[in-house]
């Protein structure tokens, strides 16, 4: 519609912007907005496209999980402990959208330091589900979720250590690719947990969500991770037909612990594939339920270290009175992380700590290996793996806030992938008791073009992408 | 009872890169504060470490010139504490596999009184690399301290030595070779006030003849040999005291405060951190191939020990002038200049080690800043050589050279110092000499040698000094026969 010349960026734009200051003092899916850089990005773009020079994003508006440092927006975290900081620099994944001529919208909500499974443990308060204003939007990129839902974006940018695209996706009802690790780089994006750490797109479409990987995927040489790979075009694939794709059901994905409302829903998605020529193959993924204990061993272990820079001295949030430095530190670090960031943070610094470290993190990273070793002898029997994303619909808010192992255990489909560096993502398959269920596609090492062709292929064939929640128009 | 000290060191080398270890910006010392402090070296949040090759090279360099095993795949580890100078939170170094392996440095333990001086193998246990840490700035601002973190990130080497030296002599000898080889193979400038080279010492006493190591207590951060002496020697003595007193050792880490000679616990291992190493998840291990191996290889400079060796070959050099002058790299260059110039190589190393260095160590300079430089010393020497003046003329024109009064012909010349040659007129004063001493003739012809030495001396006088001593002592032979 940009490049057809039918509306412009600006007008595009101030859509969102209006569409924003209706629905988010309710939602509460953005924590910073800035409708002059935003409108000036805009008509930047429309001089762009005016110019023959549009790019397939330029113009479109795009909504930015807070984790990334844009600079001059604030770029909090979710935490009190950089309410304060604005950015000095921009991350590669905000340098690659500026370079489209896309717009930053604005800085999504999100729980803290990307620790939670529902939004709650931001700093700038929970998120509410657009489908259901009394339910979580998942997370913890729950504000970006919030915002594709409900039609306050046109796409948004999320991060994925153990499941914060895929699982906010299922909740929310659109779809959401976690990369490969290594493919999008980490530069700029605040750490969380840096061997899990992936940014991926979060869009209605499958080909929407390609459109994004072509922006946001590509190697990156300040980030040591960043795999230096040829550029793709991850729409390539997209209208390949599925005959013959070999579809691999993980049998402990469809044990204990799934809704029985959900795993219909997937059945019939995988009903679905079946018509579209795909074959079914029984697999197994045995050390599958090790990858929670194993993730909460090495993603504290990791943030525990990560999170050290925030002590008060150079930036971030400092405690008003001190007595001497280590009153400040303590202070200051009291006061500026929330409960859940602490809980990981001590976690982390126990397991890392002498006489310990054998028996939990080298332990944990022994069975992290058994872990991505089963998915390489399931990759031997097929193309993709299919499953839930997430085990439930959506929860009320505050329905789990106190008990952080159900908590924990809203990744349980998703972390492994994570652990084995794998992509996967979530795409709408239904609903149950009116609430989205989403599908998850995991791939094989950089296969997300096949990915988005297997998403895209079933998004032709039905509509539950394109299903909007009440109330938001 | 005699007591054995034992000793080792784990030597900071601050490694000469343009750049910081994981970022681009700047390494020269004494900007100002915060100057050359990237988004990197601050810590905002979202950056991440990537490593300089070049820092890598450095420790291929120095795991060759030690002839030490290089890891070909080595891992970068988080060490966890807090401090405001240490802006991660942690300092990016190696922990259970570092760079460089066991290698080995022959060290010259100089004469002390009647010992005389000799050579000892100290070998190394490994070297890691890891980034430095920034300064706290106290007094800058009025009742607040100050944090520069320019410094952050600086590549440095550790080099850590095995418990192999038994004297504070052999301690200082250890870290003064080490001080020179890694200026030798260009990885640091050796500035220690800079602190570009700053020790460690992990000092034990036992009794003599035990295979067991006593408890260690550490001495941080001496930046001057000299120090480093004091300090073990207190230490030692401390150490020895409290045992032979009934007390024990606590391991702890002290400091030596150079104002009282003495040596003060800062932290004993109770209070010591759990740094929590764990494998730094933003790098990838360090590979290095034997192709980065043989590049490296190939811009080392000839190393001290092939250079002695080449040394004593080439030139004749006894084994002891060779090692003093491939002591440094500086005053090796000196020497092979010299003698590329047109001087002798045994004349060449005498004044190199003789009036050279003697002069230099009254004046407190180095080899780069000598007014003399090597090619007015072989010019010098060719005059020697050539017998246009005498060695003892050589003195003096020397003097006048270091004093900046011209060149060396320009100096014989405005002096008068050039010898004489001409055997003719050599002949003909000591013909005078003979003709007024017939008395020491007649001493001569009785057998009495000195009435010789006493006519060559009269012959030298009445040339004002400038007759050439060989020839009036060959003359006089003839004549008096």
């Amino acid at each position: 519609m940009l490049q057809t010349k039918k509306i412009s960026s600006v007008e595009l734009t101030q859509t969102f912007l209006s569409r924003i200051a209706q629905h988010n003092p309710n939602i509460n899916a953005y924590i910073a907005l800035d409708e002059a850089k935003s409108l000036a990005q805009a008509k930047a773009a429309d001089a762009l496209i005016a110019a023959g020079k549009a790019e397939p994003l330029t113009g479109i508006p795009i909504a930015q999980k807070d984790i990334f440092c844009a600079e001059g927006w604030p770029t909090t975290c979710g935490s009190k402990m950089l309410a304060n900081f604005v950015a000095p620099y921009d991350a590669h994944v905000i340098t690659q959208f500026d370079a489209v001529g896309a717009v930053n919208l604005g800085k999504t909500n999100m729980d803290e330091f990307a620790m939670g499974s529902s939004n709650e443990t931001s700093y700038f308060g929970g998120v509410k589900n657009p489908w259901d204003a009394e339910r979580v939007p998942g997370g913890s990129s729950g504000g970006s979720a919030a915002a594709v839902a409900a039609r306050l974006c046109a796409a948004a940018t999320g991060t994925d250590t153990g499941g914060s695209i895929r699982q906010p996706a299922s909740l929310c009802g659109f779809t959401g690719l976690k990369p490969t690790y290594g493919v999008v780089s980490r530069y700029g994006m605040i750490a969380f947990a840096s061997s899990l750490d992936q940014a991926g797109p979060m869009a209605k479409s499958a080909e929407d969500c390609a459109l994004m990987m072509n922006v946001m995927a590509g190697f990156d040489e300040r980030d040591s991770t960043s795999l230096n790979r040829d550029k793709e075009d991850y729409t390539r694939d997209l209208a390949k037909p599925l005959q013959g794709l070999r579809v691999g059901l993980p049998k402990e994905f469809f044990a204990e612990g799934l809704d029985a409302g959900v795993g219909k829903v997937i059945d019939e998605a995988i009903a679905a594939y079946k018509k579209l020529g795909a074959e079914i193959v029984e697999i197994s993924l045995p050390n599958t339920g090790l990858s929670i204990p194993v993730y909460y061993v090495l993603a504290p272990a990791e943030a525990s270290s990560n999170l050290s820079r925030y002590d008060g001295v150079r930036y971030g949030h400092r405690t008003a009175e001190y007595t001497d430095l280590l009153d400040m530190y303590c202070k200051s670090r009291a006061e500026g992380f929330g409960a859940e960031v602490k809980r990981r943070i001590l976690i982390g610094t126990y397991v890392l700590s002498a006489g310990y470290y054998d028996a939990y993190y080298l332990k944990a990273q022994q069975i992290r290996r058994l872990i991505a070793q089963d998915f390489v002898e399931a990759f031997k029997q097929c193309d993709v793996i299919m499953g839930p994303a997430a085990p439930s619909t959506a929860f009320k808010a505050g329905e789990k806030v106190d008990d952080p192992v159900a908590m924990y255990l809203q990744d349980i489909y998703t972390i492994s992938t994570n652990l084995a560096g794998l992509p996967g993502m979530s795409v709408p398959a239904g609903f149950s008791n009116g609430l989205p269920v989403g599908l998850q596609i995991i791939g094989n090492y950089f296969d997300e073009a096949r990915m988005l062709n297997v998403a895209h292929q079933y998004q032709q064939v039905t509509d539950w992408h394109l299903q909007m929640p009440q109330g938001i128009e | 009872m005699e007591w054995e000290v034992v000793i080792g060191l784990e030597t900071h080398t601050q490694l000469k890169t343009n750049t910081k270890i994981f970022s681009g910006a700047s390494t020269a010392f004494g900007a100002e504060p915060n100057t050359q402090a990237c988004e990197v070296s601050i810590a905002l949040p979202g950056v991440l470490p990537v490593l300089n090759r070049e820092a890598v090279n450095c420790a291929i360099k120095f795991g060759l010139a030690v002839k030490a095993e290089i890891a070909p795949r080595s891992v970068f580890a988080r060490k966890n504490y807090f401090y405001p100078d240490l802006p991660k939170g942690y300092q990016i170094s190696q922990y259970e596999l570092p760079v460089v392996g066991k290698g080995a440095v022959t060290i010259q333990v100089p004469a002390v009184g009647k010992h005389p001086a000799y050579e000892k193998v100290v070998n190394i246990t490994r070297a890691h690399l890891e980034e430095d840490a920034g300064k706290s700035v106290h007094g800058a601002v009025e009742g607040m301290s100050g944090i520069d973190l320019n410094r952050a990130g600086t590549p440095l080497l550790e080099i850590v030595t095995e418990p192999d030296m038994r004297s504070a002599a052999e301690a200082v000898a250890y870290a003064k070779k080490l001080h020179e080889l890694v200026q030798w193979i260009g990885i640091c400038d050796g500035n220690m006030q800079e602190g570009s080279f700053r020790c460690d010492v992990n000092v034990s006493v036992r009794k003599k003849g035990s295979d067991t190591l006593g408890t260690r207590r550490e001495i941080k951060n001496l930046n001057s040999f000299k120090f480093m002496q004091q300090a073990i020697e207190y230490e030692t003595r401390w150490q020895i005291e409290t045992l032979e007193d009934g007390g024990t050792i606590q391991q702890a880490t002290v400091l030596f405060n150079p104002d009282t000679g003495e040596t003060r616990a800062m932290r004993s291992k109770e209070e010591a951190n759990d740094y929590r190493y764990f494998p730094d998840p933003d790098l990838l291990p360090l590979t290095i191939s034997e192709e980065d191996k043989s590049r490296v290889k190939a811009q080392m400079p000839e190393l001290p020990e092939a250079m002695k060796a080449r040394f004593e070959a080439e030139f004749g050099l006894t084994s002891y002038d060779a090692a003093t002058l491939t002591a440094s790299r500086e005053l090796a260059d000196f020497f092979v200049q010299t003698v590329h110039a047109g001087a002798e190589a045994k004349p060449a190393a005498n004044w190199v080690m003789g009036a050279v260095s003697a002069k230099l160590n009254a004046e407190e300079k180095s080899l780069a800043d000598s007014p003399v430089g090597p090619s007015q010393l072989a010019n010098l020497l060719k005059r020697i050589a050539d017998n246009t003046i005498s060695n003892n003329a050589a003195k003096q024109v020397f003097e006048a050279l270091w004093n900046g009064e011209g060149d060396v012909d320009a100096i014989i010349a405005a002096k008068g110092l050039k010898q004489e040659s001409d055997s003719g007129a050599i002949e003909v004063i000591i013909d005078e000499v003979l003709k007024a001493n017939p008395a020491m003739i007649e001493e001569f012809k009785a057998g009495k040698e000195k009435a010789f030495n006493a006519l060559v001396g009269q012959a030298m006088k009445a040339s004002k000094g400038k007759a050439n001593p060989a020839q009036v002592n060959e003359i006089l032979k003839k004549k008096l026969s």
